[in-house]
């Protein structure tokens, strides 16, 4: 008897506890453009290593047409405030800030990168290259529309 | 003759008053770090003209004064001087202590002071930082080997002698690094100068064995124990002999630089024209903290007396302190030549004398750096056996 | 939950990797899922080091009154010189007046990107580099702000962020407490521009003061150019081998 209320008592508290932990769990907010092929558990594990190496390949080597590039990250992950415009870094809904705050870890590539999609001018659509500029165009105006 | 006995500072309402000043001190300083951060250094004084300033003169004061602050304890291992050997464990400590709030200074002004990490995971060595940053770290492992080998018991006595020789050759390896940050800058008109390296290890000379003096006639008034006044006499003529030495360095810079017209208009602005830069060297560097406490320390009697030691102790860091001020800041006001011939203007302050006033929260930062590296003394001296019941002249022993 | 990968699998980088070989690809399966794009100008336009950058000036053809250059380099990468010492400048007009004669005239200075860069000697991290290509750079991934390369610059081409700013633009990406620079326009060469911001303006206001180009190629404006006419580089007595030349000064 004294065994089935212990036990009753470790259930109760787990539905409790999984309850809460659902309700403060990050929101996650939805992406525009393709999905990653690789799928979104692989980027959400890897995403600094990526990060590090294809901004090394960049940086020092000026291989531009990397996989990972933080201009294609902020625009696809582009999340809109009230006003429609996409947030900034600053902003608690910020999609790296959502998971990053969550587990208190401390991100400073918007120190010196922009955190919000490039501007749609003509210098940034030859920075995306041609081939996938009308993907990013329209991967933008459904951002808009969101 | 005494047996050394060396025991913990007592506690004293005194010991942990001074312990209670110099946090405030440290607090301050970390504050201003933070607001620094925040803000950026447009709060501070520098600027792209002035890159380095008031910070990286203390910084490079105190980096600079820690080599020298182990004098007395190379005196007493390496060369064998008996009576110097009670002061070697505080000479060790100090020297520690001041490398530990010279480099907190250093790296709290940095532009990015959350990547401290990365100068220990990524190496350039063709810089002379890098080194300095293996040569820092290294020599604090070496003087606390060194303090460990003076402090344990059983030890062989050539444990000692090969520890302290090694700190030793130690530190004129990384002072040589200090001074070749300057030297080995081609750019500028007042650096690029193989005269640095030995100039800033004469210069270590002189600062740490007045800080030394400072500390050691201070830590043993306040906890009423003995210092003798011949040991304080012996020490105080091997500073004065380290100005002599300091002030010849200082006289072949000059004369190096006057000789070559290539170098006229950097000498002209020191020596002459530099206003501020002017004074510092003339009056502070020079007179203040040269001609005045060598005559007073090579007198027969006024070089005899506490209180005249102490203030030349003082006029000595004030005279270094200046001189690295005048090297420091007073060669980036000079502006860069990158047109030899010609005068030149721009909106980006070419060919015009660079301002400079310091901010007061740089000097906070600045004497937090001191506060540090006392408060790292005086810690070290409460729970460790570093200094000893009595320095009285009972145990230098008598000139042979 | 199903974690597929816990650690980055090898491919992953290589494929990456392979990019710096510089030949065209196809779109190439290297495993199930991963699909290789066919990168066509990226590898074209990576540093290449056959390649060496450089602009020759002529302070003959560069009027006084002109500062386009300075005006395009900052529309370009978003650096605001507003007069206090703090503001960085990347680009500068600097006039010069001979001591003896009194004869007067300007010119643009920037980042001289030298083949022997004492910056790039100085860095305790390695943030100063320079590509294969022959263009000096911060990385500021790397840079911790500690300005010992400004100290070493002759030209003093650095500057250093004394605050925060926002909005900077995709492609130069900027921030408080780094050190900063002429970059010769990385982006606009890696994507196959092949000349600069401050060039492009030099060209539209007819003054063409400026030829940007690859000196190692004898056949680039730039390399005939410096061929045919007497050119100096700066402070050439300190054996830097700049990319930035002058003529008429």
């Amino acid at each position: 008897m004294k065994r089935l209320f212990i036990a009753t008592l470790v259930l109760f508290g787990l539905a409790v506890g999984m309850t809460y932990a659902a309700s403060v769990y990050p929101e996650i907010p939805k992406a525009t453009g393709e999905p990653h092929p690789e799928g979104n558990e692989y980027w959400r594990i890897n995403h600094m290593d990526l990060l590090r190496h294809d901004r090394d390949l960049t940086v020092r080597d000026g291989i531009r047409d990397t996989d990972a590039s933080l201009a294609g990250c902020v625009t696809c992950h582009a999340v809109n405030g009230s006003d429609g415009q996409p947030v900034t870094f600053k902003s608690e809904d910020y999609f790296c800030r959502v998971c990053h705050d969550y587990v208190a870890v401390r991100i400073d590539c918007f120190q010196c990168h922009n955190s919000i999609p490039p501007k749609m001018d003509k210098a940034s659509l030859m920075y995306k290259g041609k081939t996938e500029t009308f993907e990013v165009l329209l991967a933008y105006i459904e951002g808009l529309s969101k | 003759m005494e047996r050394i006995i060396y025991r913990e500072l007592k506690s004293t309402p005194k010991v942990w008053g001074l312990l209670a000043v110099l946090a405030v001190f440290i607090a301050a300083a970390g504050a201003v770090v933070l607001y620094v951060e925040h803000y950026g250094h447009i709060v501070t004084g520098m600027d792209n003209q002035i890159v380095w300033g008031l910070p990286h003169v203390f910084a490079i004061f105190l980096i600079v004064a820690a080599s020298g602050a182990l004098n007395v304890a190379s005196i007493g291992s390496v060369f064998g001087k008996v009576a110097y050997k009670p002061m070697a464990r505080l000479s060790a400590l100090l020297a520690i202590a001041l490398l530990v709030g010279g480099l907190a200074v250093l790296v709290l002004d940095l532009g990015r002071p959350d990547r401290l990490i990365v100068t220990m995971t990524n190496f350039n060595f063709t810089s002379i930082f890098t080194w300095n940053i293996l040569l820092y770290t290294g020599f604090m492992v070496i003087v606390a080997v060194y303090l460990f080998t003076q402090m344990a018991r059983g030890l062989p006595s050539y444990a000692v002698k090969t520890a302290g020789l090694a700190a030793f050759i130690w530190r004129l390896i990384l002072t040589t690094g200090t001074g070749s940050i300057f030297g080995w800058l081609v750019a500028r008109q007042a650096y690029d100068a193989a005269i640095m390296a030995p100039l800033f290890i004469v210069m270590s000379f002189a600062t740490g064995m007045a800080i030394f003096l400072l500390v050691v006639m201070g830590i043993t008034r306040m906890t009423g124990r003995a210092f003798g006044p011949e040991l304080r006499t012996r020490l105080a003529r091997l500073l004065a002999i380290f100005i002599a030495a300091l002030l010849y360095f200082t006289t072949v810079q000059h004369l190096t630089n006057l000789y070559a017209a290539e170098h006229w208009g950097i000498e002209a602005f020191i020596l002459r024209d530099g206003g501020i830069y002017t004074f510092l060297f003339w009056g502070v560097q020079v007179l203040m903290g040269g001609f005045v406490p060598m005559a007073i320390l090579f007198h027969p009697r006024l070089g005899k007396q506490a209180a005249m030691v102490v203030l030349s102790s003082f006029l000595v860091i004030a005279g270094g302190f200046a001189q690295l001020y005048v090297i420091v800041i007073g060669g980036q006001a000079y502006p860069l030549d990158i047109f030899p011939g010609y005068e030149i203007s721009s909106s980006f302050a070419d060919g015009v004398i660079n301002s400079y006033t310091p901010s007061i929260l740089e000097l906070i930062l600045g004497l937090g750096g001191v506060a540090l590296a006392l408060a790292i003394t005086m810690i070290g001296m409460k729970f460790l056996r570093i200094l000893p019941n009595s320095l009285s002249d009972a145990n230098v022993t008598p000139k042979i | 939950m199903n974690i597929p990968d816990l650690k980055l699998k090898g491919a992953e980088i290589h494929r990456r990797d392979v990019l710096k070989g510089g030949a065209a690809l196809a779109t190439i399966t290297l495993a199930p899922g991963v699909t290789l794009m066919a990168m066509g100008n990226g590898v074209a336009a990576a540093a290449n080091p056959g390649v060496r950058w450089g602009l020759l000036i002529d302070a003959g053809k560069c009027p006084s009154d002109c500062s386009a250059c300075v005006t395009a380099c900052s529309d370009e990468h978003g650096w605001e010189n507003n007069g206090l010492p703090t503001d960085p400048q990347w680009i500068r007009k600097v006039t010069l007046r001979d001591k003896e004669t009194g004869y007067e005239n300007t010119l643009p200075v920037m980042c001289q990107h030298c083949e022997n860069p004492p910056c790039v000697d100085v860095c305790p991290t390695g943030a100063s580099f320079k590509r294969e290509d022959g263009i000096v750079l911060v990385d500021r991934h790397t840079c911790i702000g500690c300005r010992y390369c400004m100290m070493a610059c002759p030209f003093k081409a650095r500057s250093f962020l004394a605050e925060s700013i926002t909005d900077q633009k995709p492609y130069s990406p900027r921030g408080k407490g780094t050190v900063e620079g002429c970059n010769m326009c990385v982006h606009k060469l890696d994507r196959g521009d092949g000349t600069t911001a401050c060039v492009e303006a030099c060209k539209a206001t007819g003054y063409n003061a400026m030829i940007f180009g690859d000196m190692n190629d004898p056949e680039s404006d730039i390399s005939k150019a410096l061929a045919s006419y007497p050119s100096i580089e700066l402070r050439a007595d300190l054996g830097l081998n700049l990319g930035v030349r002058y003529q008429n000064i």
